[in-house]
């Protein structure tokens, strides 16, 4: 055996706490929100549209706004947290020294479970697209979409094993252009540049208007979450940032206000070009909606474009699920929350290997042999837990740690309200979950109260109690 | 053929080539380095009050 001993703390960037192999500290703001605005991206390329079948354009644009709240709530609560608990597992970390370790083992699965849906649903979606292309190119049989599913997760896999800083330089290119084919598409089909084809007043008069009402608002909402879901994955890169107390607030804002204009903008342009009832079927209408809006628009640069985009926001999707799914199952395995043989990292490429290779067959199972919607579902009511998390974690963290007792890297505006507000749109998304999805939304809180007692009757003796803790936080007020 | 079939058999190709590369390098690496080195990792600091110490 190799001793593989690089003990200075300088060298590896890790504190003296006997790091010999530790994740590496190379990544700046540009990553962090390539990080998670690349997640996010696909969102609006396509699964929002689902938004406008339940109540009509306009209740798509009441839930892109209000979800729209509810994530810069989100954002900038993580901002303030993170930056002061800068390591990898996200807000498993944060509930681990605010809340306790049953919230945090929850929160931990919360993440893992959230990432990998959402990978094996990019995975499926990027085999969906490469048979429309083979198809647009004149194949006639049926394309094999398997193979395609397998290499996306594969190669993003092995991307992530070789190293952090490759990987999400990787995202930050294709999250740009994927963003950039959304301003374009804007800025050519909308009338700034050339003729404009918007036809908004004539597609959404009367019954078209809010077709089914309030109630209607209100059902949007469970695909509201789609524009944004995932800008909160951010904080998984809080190891491996040079400064995570300039870099994580910075990236996760900048990532904020990038998706709450690419929402605007993707709304905009396909609800002024495809009637409601097409653009609302994600399923047997309108699958990709701006690649649908392009294809209206009779430009063929436009259609490659967008093309090329949607190909482009999954790929990146699925490259951030990965790193993130992999940084939570590894920093939960460094804990002992799960087998300690979990938080190894690799002594060359400096990543949680055995995490990032665990994750690959599981996320295969699921793009393989799971339905689409059923893995979506499952992804999204994971991520709301996690949000439900948030505001009770930030209320804890100003209580335990008030103002001044700790330097924070960001400090979030008007608190307690940004909580009160996340709270308030976490339970009305709840209810509109429920009205779709009530069976799944009761099934998956039932599988979290039996891993619950797993954990608390046998895994939690396990658990590394002081070992956990090696950041020099001073005590929490009242202890 | 098509070229398409082809395309199919590049990608599960792709994949296998991947997918070994990631399981070779895992057992090489769980072989050549202790057990105790690689999972000596430990939580990152708190940047913040690392710099609010060194100010």
């Amino acid at each position: 055996m190799a001793d593989f001993n690089i003990t200075s703390s300088s060298a590896d960037g890790m504190g003296p706490h006997g790091t010999k192999v530790g994740l590496l500290r190379v990544l700046g703001p540009a990553h962090v929100w390539a990080l998670g605005v690349g997640i996010v991206l696909v969102g609006e390329y396509m699964g929002w549209n689902f938004a406008v079948g339940k109540g009509g354009a306009y209740a798509a644009l009441i839930a892109c706004w209000v979800a729209g709240i509810l994530y810069t709530c989100v954002a900038m609560i993580d901002s303030e947290v993170t930056s002061t608990v800068a390591a990898a597992g996200g807000q498993y970390t944060q509930a681990k020294h605010i809340v306790g370790p049953l919230m945090a083992f929850n929160v931990g699965l919360y993440l893992v479970f959230a990432y990998t849906m959402l990978e094996a649903a990019n995975a499926i979606t990027a085999g969906y697209l490469i048979s429309v292309v083979a198809t647009m190119t004149g194949y006639e049989g049926t394309l094999d979409q398997r193979p395609f599913i397998i290499l996306a997760i594969l190669f993003l896999a092995w991307l992530n094993y070789r190293g952090v800083l490759a990987t999400l330089t990787f995202n930050l290119v294709i999250t740009a252009i994927a963003f950039a084919a959304i301003v374009v598409l804007f800025l050519s089909t909308s009338g700034v540049v050339g003729t404009g084809i918007m036809e908004h007043a004539a597609l959404m008069e009367g019954q078209a208007a809010l077709p089914y009402g309030w109630i209607g608002v209100l059902a949007a909402m469970h695909f509201g979450l789609w524009y944004y879901l995932g800008i909160e994955g951010t904080t998984q890169a809080a190891e491996e940032v040079r400064s995570p107390a300039r870099a994580l607030p910075f990236g996760t804002l900048a990532g904020i206000m990038t998706l709450l204009i690419a929402a605007t903008l993707t709304w905009y342009v396909c609800s002024g070009v495809l009637p409601w009832e097409f653009l609302g079927d994600g399923v047997n209408g309108s699958v990709a909606p701006l690649f649908d809006t392009a294809r209206l628009s009779g430009s063929n640069l436009l259609i490659w474009l967008l093309g090329i985009g949607t190909l482009f926001a999954t790929l990146a999707s699925a490259n951030g699920c990965i790193n993130d799914a992999s940084r939570a199952w590894f920093s939960m395995g460094r804990d002992k929350y799960l087998p300690g043989w979990f938080g190894a990292v690799h002594p060359k490429y400096r990543t949680p290997y055995r995490s990032i290779v665990f994750l690959v067959p599981i996320a295969l199972i699921f793009a393989l042999g799971a339905p689409l919607d059923q893995v979506i579902t499952f992804s999204i009511l994971s991520g709301l837990l996690g949000y439900t998390f948030m505001p009770l974690n930030v209320i804890l963290f100003r209580k335990k740690w008030p103002m001044g007792s700790i330097k924070r890297g960001y400090e979030h505006p008007f608190h307690p309200l940004p909580s009160i507000v996340l709270l308030a749109i976490c339970a009305v998304t709840f209810f509109a979950v429920f009205l779709g999805y009530g069976t799944q939304l009761v099934a998956m809180i039932g599988f979290y109260i039996v891993v619950s007692l797993w954990f608390h009757f046998w895994r939690y003796r396990f658990v590394s109690r002081a070992a956990q803790f090696t950041m020099p936080w001073p005590k929490p007020k009242g202890y | 053929m098509q070229t398409w079939n082809l395309i199919e058999y590049a990608a599960w190709g792709l994949s296998a080539v991947f997918g070994l590369f990631m399981v070779v390098d895992w057992l090489k690496t769980d072989t050549s380095y202790s057990e105790d080195v690689l999972t000596s990792s430990r939580e990152g600091e708190i940047e913040a009050m690392t710099e609010e110490h060194h100010s």
